[in-house]
């Protein structure tokens, strides 16, 4: 049987404020243990939260960004749980009346096409803290600095069919978040947590299957992982005549394996109610104008700009204009080095192998754009070959030298362009090669030839200790050849 | 709707209240009481009425991002059950 894969998803978005959204605690990263945990965080007695006003710019920014409708009045409600992480015994969060209500966005597929996915809602809520499992004498530690701390949950509609279009949409929330820069983007720390929604249906079928949420994936490949897993998983139960169980699972990327967190018959009711702590918030129009102005360029806007104003070709665009800190670094590097085209395969080819390589994101990269500016100019310019430029590459990498002209120099990589010099080596090498130069001369298919040029192209390097222009070598050893 | 007893001990036992035993038949009246009042309002027919989100006509003041509390763990640290290297101890948590 054929079946139709459903895919939603649920994006949780930490806001990039100073402080938490109910109190004036901090929010920074790192903080020793419950140092940044004051009494509203703690939930103690007689304390009333006071919402942070960043947190509503940002969310109407994002609203904005993903052509939703801001709602003018929100709401906050209660969710009621029991979880040691979360002192309040409830979780403030919007259920009715959310701050961002129906928007979408457009996503590039691999096949060139494109596609728009529905957002549902986006609203405001708090995190809560970390619970240490560890163990401490049998018992659970608890960290509550990240208690509080702003969040949006972004919530799809059920609009994406494979593994690809959900990836496609997490990266493409991804850069619209951090260029807007009301988030972080560090994955790896939790910045942005995806929980996948996913349910089979017979082919064609209007009937919606029964749907898990795999919850918590906090990366790309273990998304795309996740997704893979749960598909297979809900289509051998499914060909076996079986039932899909509704259930939240856990995803464990080392092991490529998830285990069920809860299942429907043990759902909790959370007793959603407005929090009597909190009046409604009337957001004017002014506040949502503001909130315009601050409108930085978003991705599409950026990958258009990239075509027109450095000529790259639509994937390049697309993937130097989808994350802003990649953005910049790409900027910067054609700020200095002009030549669009070589510094996109630069940073897309060497560059990005050894960010993955060292799981380094590019704001961690060692060589600045500048740098890799400077080492495009010396390729373009012929002063090195691309043999050479790696190397350069590697001393930038690892900080040897940050200056490129002092690593060619130090290296003796510059290539020699002297054609005086290079036609006496060629002269040298060829009187040296009478058999492959005769060889050579009575072949008649241009490909066998320009094969065999290479023939001659090793002892020429050796003959100028690598640094003989390999381009202008072919060029004289052509005319010397005779075509 | 009447309280047990025995709910009053437990939710006394969550709350971390120590309540003695005349006190539990004294709060056995008194939050039956409440309950009772909650059933009386419960029986209202509401349907056609829009939903309160909050009993003052007011809306919410907001707060400037600007961070305005300081570390005082060692404060709140000294009057909890248990703690240890900055975190707070609780019951194994078995997800």
């Amino acid at each position: 049987m054929q079946w139709d894969v459903v895919i939603g998803l649920e994006i949780h978005v930490q806001l990039a404020t100073k402080t938490k959204i109910f109190s004036g605690s901090s929010t920074a990263y790192g903080a020793e243990p419950n140092t940044q945990a004051n009494a509203v965080d703690l939930a103690m007695p007689g304390t009333l939260p006071v919402p942070n006003e960043q947190a509503f710019r940002y969310a109407v920014m994002f609203g904005l960004a993903v052509n939703a409708e801001i709602e003018r009045r929100s709401v906050f409600e209660r969710k009621n749980y029991f979880y040691p992480d979360l002192p309040k015994g409830y979780q403030t969060t919007q259920l009715e009346r959310p701050i961002v209500g129906p928007g979408y966005v457009d996503i590039d597929l691999a096949n060139g096409e494109s596609k728009r996915v529905r957002i549902h809602h986006a609203h405001l809520e708090e995190d809560a803290g970390k619970s240490l499992h560890e163990d401490f004498h049998g018992m659970t530690g608890i960290d509550l600095n990240r208690a509080g701390t702003p969040l949006i949950e972004v919530v799809t509609e059920p609009d994406m069919t494979n593994a690809e279009e959900a990836v496609a949409f997490a990266k493409k929330l991804h850069g619209i978040v951090t260029s807007l820069g009301i988030c972080d983007g560090d994955m790896s720390q939790g910045s942005m947590r995806f929980d996948v929604n996913i349910s089979l249906k017979p082919k064609g079928s209007e009937t919606l299957g029964t749907r898990t949420e795999t919850k918590n994936l906090n990366s790309f490949r273990f998304m795309e992982q996740a997704i893979a897993h749960e598909v297979e998983r809900q289509m051998d139960i499914l060909e076996d005549g079986g039932t899909i169980v509704q259930e939240t699972l856990l995803y464990n990327g080392d092991r490529d394996e998830s285990r069920s967190m809860r299942t429907k018959e043990e759902a909790n009711d959370y007793r959603y109610f407005p929090c009597p702590d909190l009046l409604p918030v009337e957001i004017d129009e002014a506040f949502i104008e503001d909130a315009r102005n601050r409108l930085p360029e978003l991705p599409d806007a950026r990958k258009a700009r990239f075509m027109d104003q450095y000529g790259l070709n639509d994937y390049d665009a697309g993937l130097l204009a989808g994350d802003s800190k990649l953005a910049a670094f790409f900027e910067e590097a054609v700020s200095h080095g002009k030549d669009a085209k070589l510094t996109a395969n630069w940073i897309q080819g060497e560059l990005s192998a050894r960010l993955n390589a060292e799981e380094k994101s590019v704001a961690e990269s060692p060589i600045t754009g500048a740098q890799l500016g400077y080492l495009v100019v010396r390729i373009a310019d012929n002063t090195i070959s691309s043999a050479g430029a790696k190397k350069v590459f590697e001393a930038l990498w690892s900080g040897e030298s940050d200056n490129v002209d002092a690593i060619i120099d130090a290296k003796g990589l510059k290539q020699m362009s002297d054609t005086g010099a290079l036609e006496s080596m060629v002269d040298e090498v060829l009187a040296g090669m009478p058999d492959q130069v005769a060889q050579y001369q009575n072949e008649e298919d241009p490909k066998k030839r320009k094969k065999m040029l290479g023939g001659f192209m090793g002892p020429l390097m050796k003959a100028s200790k690598g640094q003989g222009n390999p381009k202008l070598f072919n060029e004289i050893l052509v005319k010397k050849l005779g075509g | 709707m009447t309280i047990s007893r025995k709910d009053i001990e437990k939710v006394a036992v969550l709350a971390r209240i120590r309540v003695d035993e005349e006190q539990v038949s004294a709060l056995e009246t008194d939050l039956g009481n409440i309950l009772d009042l909650v059933d009386q309002l419960a029986a209202a027919d509401t349907a056609n009425v829009e939903p309160m989100a909050h009993p003052l006509n007011a809306v919410q003041r907001l707060r400037a991002d600007e961070v305005t509390e300081t570390n005082q763990r060692e404060a709140f640290q000294a009057i909890a059950p248990a703690t240890e290297n900055g975190l707070y101890l609780v019951p194994r948590v078995i997800e």
